[in-house]
């Protein structure tokens, strides 16, 4: 059950979207392909939901080989960045849109739009048409569209993309909940770490046509399989071959064998976080993220020394980051969980 | 934009007297004539069997062009915008010629090809075959560019959509891509009947002015020619109207096609949203990539 992909290439004339990619969706799950623009996670969406097709490899949405089968035949729910609206209807017109077209009766429709409607917090707003909706409006009126007809996979194509940074981060938690209730498996494309760990149960990380690593957000920010990895899910310094993160900087006043000295250039107060940003004597520029109370207990101001101690380091040698096999930190323990996601490049 | 020192009223002024010697006047001037021996006279101008018979041939044959046009200039478009052939831009060119060819120019053409010296041994000049033809190549071009930009900005997800839903081709165009192509098709087809009704040089020379080829406006010069002016004046006034008619419709259908573009109109944006628990930003769009 759930959703595979198995080697799935993918050009387009003279740049190859996806090279080889595998991966595979358990069921009823909330998973998010992760990756900058241009990783292939838009083709991968749409090649699963028949709108690309592949120039190899299969896809298999719950143990059927969907490969050859036209998007109307996939059981597909899609949900994309720009809504999509079918701008000459009305809310009501496009969420029974597909039922119209498997012949239900009016009443039936009617019921099932209403009931929509309500799970999407439109109702009342039946009768209008997409441009005298907001964007976030637009949005779950296309995924209201999108489960109308019972898919069996929800695919949304940065559906949160298009909106203002207030409206995506409720937007979000609300898709949460909604998956909670329906329980189909749905997986999310976006560019965003935060918003892939904020909703996702499991995520994939794509860049440059392959799978770079999958696993719960945990797995990755603790055992990132490379570079790549390691500074897409979060922020990342770098010290010789080493890679830190912010919160792993330790400042200390008194140097020991295991620190390094650096100038404090800059300090920024984000509120609870300090930012406090070095530049360290081969003229790495690095940062450390400490709190408040930290800052104040060091006493640091701009333009002193101060000495940093990284408590954990991960090094990436040998093999190029594409490669996950040869990191020197292994993925995580197959620990044989329900919403394992696996992938292999 | 503003001239210094010039008040809009001057520009609204220029531009009402520009409006009214141009096009106002001599159309007062054409309805002023048609009346001058009383609407008796009028109606029996318009009613004379020749007028009828030049009315009936132009409003016929100016229907089957436009339907013919419609469905082949909304192929043109399509093929124009969706497809990718070698020759597109030069296609795309051709399209206007019947814009820029001086009719006459036309009719000698067509009547080259087929007329009594056809090289294809197709003879249909002096027919009403002839009109057909003549006003076919005359209005190509409105409904190819009426309906070829509104297929350029088509949001094509929208057809993704639909498929994804279940619809097949012929669904999402029935459902889909026609509906949004509406207003402009609406306009093309207006503007070619309404060029339709008028067309003089290109059906006289190819299709004559015998009694059954004769159209509204080459029966006009006939009149004139022959010094009837209110017989003239009258079947004028009579295109005149139909025209108008024409206008007014293709706004309202435009209107209508348009509808859920009007993103303020109706009571329907006032109501208050309840229970609605998420934020509303506001109606716009924005792009993160």
């Amino acid at each position: 059950m759930g959703i595979t992909v198995e080697g799935a290439n993918k050009r387009f004339g003279d740049f190859q979207a996806l090279k080889d990619v595998s991966i595979s969706v358990p069921d009823g799950s909330l998973t998010a392909l992760l990756g900058p623009s241009g990783s292939g996670k838009s083709t991968l969406l749409r090649a699963i939901a028949g709108l690309e097709d592949l120039d190899s490899g299969r896809v298999v949405i719950n143990d059927e080989d969907a490969t050859a089968k036209p998007p109307q035949r996939r059981g597909v729910g899609f949900v994309f960045q720009h809504y999509a609206a079918f701008k000459h209807m009305t809310v009501f017109e496009n969420v029974g849109f597909g039922l119209k077209i498997r012949k239900w009766k009016k009443p039936e429709i009617s019921d099932r739009v209403h009931e929509l409607l309500r799970l999407v917090q439109l109702d009342g707003l039946a009768g209008r048409f997409p441009s005298q909706l907001s964007g976030g409006q637009r949005q779950r009126m296309a995924l209201a569209r999108a489960l109308a007809v019972q898919p069996q996979v929800l695919l949304l194509d940065e559906p949160f993309g298009a909106l203002d940074a207030k409206v995506r981060k409720d937007l979000r938690t609300w898709l949460r909940h909604l998956h909670e209730e329906m329980h189909v498996t749905t997986i999310f494309v976006t560019h965003d770490q935060e918003e892939a760990m904020d909703v996702a149960e499991q995520l994939v990380v794509m860049n440059n046509g392959q799978v770079e690593q999958s696993g719960t957000a945990n797995e990755l920010y603790e055992q990132p399989a490379n570079e790549f990895v390691m500074s897409f899910v979060g922020e990342v310094n770098r010290l010789g071959d080493d890679f830190v993160r912010p919160h792993d900087m330790d400042v200390v006043l008194d140097p020991d064998e295991h620190t390094q000295e650096g100038l404090v250039q800059r300090i920024v107060a984000l509120g609870f976080e300090i930012r406090v940003e070095f530049v360290l004597g081969d003229g790495t520029e690095v940062w450390a993220q400490l709190t408040r109370g930290e800052l104040q207990r060091l006493e640091l101001r701009e333009g002193q020394i101060a000495y940093l101690r990284p408590s954990q380091a991960k090094s990436f040698n040998g093999p190029p980051p594409s490669d996950p096999q040869g990191a020197s930190t292994p993925p995580g323990p197959d620990d044989g969980g329900d919403a394992e996601v696996s992938a292999a490049v | 934009m503003r001239l210094p020192g010039v008040g809009a009223g001057l520009g609204r002024g220029l531009v009402g007297l520009y409006l009214s010697v141009i096009v106002l006047l001599p159309l007062a001037a054409v309805v002023n004539q048609s009346m001058e021996g009383g609407l008796g006279a009028f109606w029996d101008a318009v009613t004379s069997p020749q007028a009828v018979a030049s009315l009936k041939l132009t409003v016929i044959c100016s229907l089957i062009v436009v339907v013919i046009n419609a469905i082949f200039g909304t192929i043109i478009a399509w093929i124009l915008v969706r497809d990718n052939f070698p020759g597109k831009a030069a296609v795309n060119a051709v399209i206007d010629l019947p814009f820029a060819l001086p009719t006459i120019v036309a009719s000698l053409t067509l009547l080259a090809l087929y007329g009594s010296d056809s090289p294809f041994g197709v003879d249909i000049a002096f027919t009403r075959a002839a009109v057909v033809v003549a006003l076919l190549f005359v209005t190509l071009p409105f409904v190819v560019r009426a309906v070829q930009p509104l297929l350029l900005e088509m949001d094509r997800e929208m057809e993704a959509a639909a498929a994804s839903l279940g619809a097949g081709g012929f669904t999402i165009f029935r459902r889909i891509i026609f509906p949004n192509l509406l207003p402009g098709l609406a306009a093309g087809v207006a503007l070619a009947f309404a060029r339709a009704l008028g067309e003089y040089g290109s059906v006289l020379l190819f299709a004559g002015g015998l009694p059954d080829t004769q159209v509204s406006s080459v029966f006009i010069r006939s009149q004139i020619e022959s010094g009837n002016d209110l017989g003239a004046s009258a079947v004028s006034v009579v295109l005149l109207v139909a025209s108008l008619v024409l206008l007014a419709s293709v706004t309202l259908i435009q209107r209508w096609g348009s509808r859920h573009e009007r993103s303020s109109g109706g009571g329907l944006t006032a109501m208050p949203i309840s229970g609605d628990v998420l934020t509303e930003d506001k109606p716009k769009e924005r792009d993160d990539e």
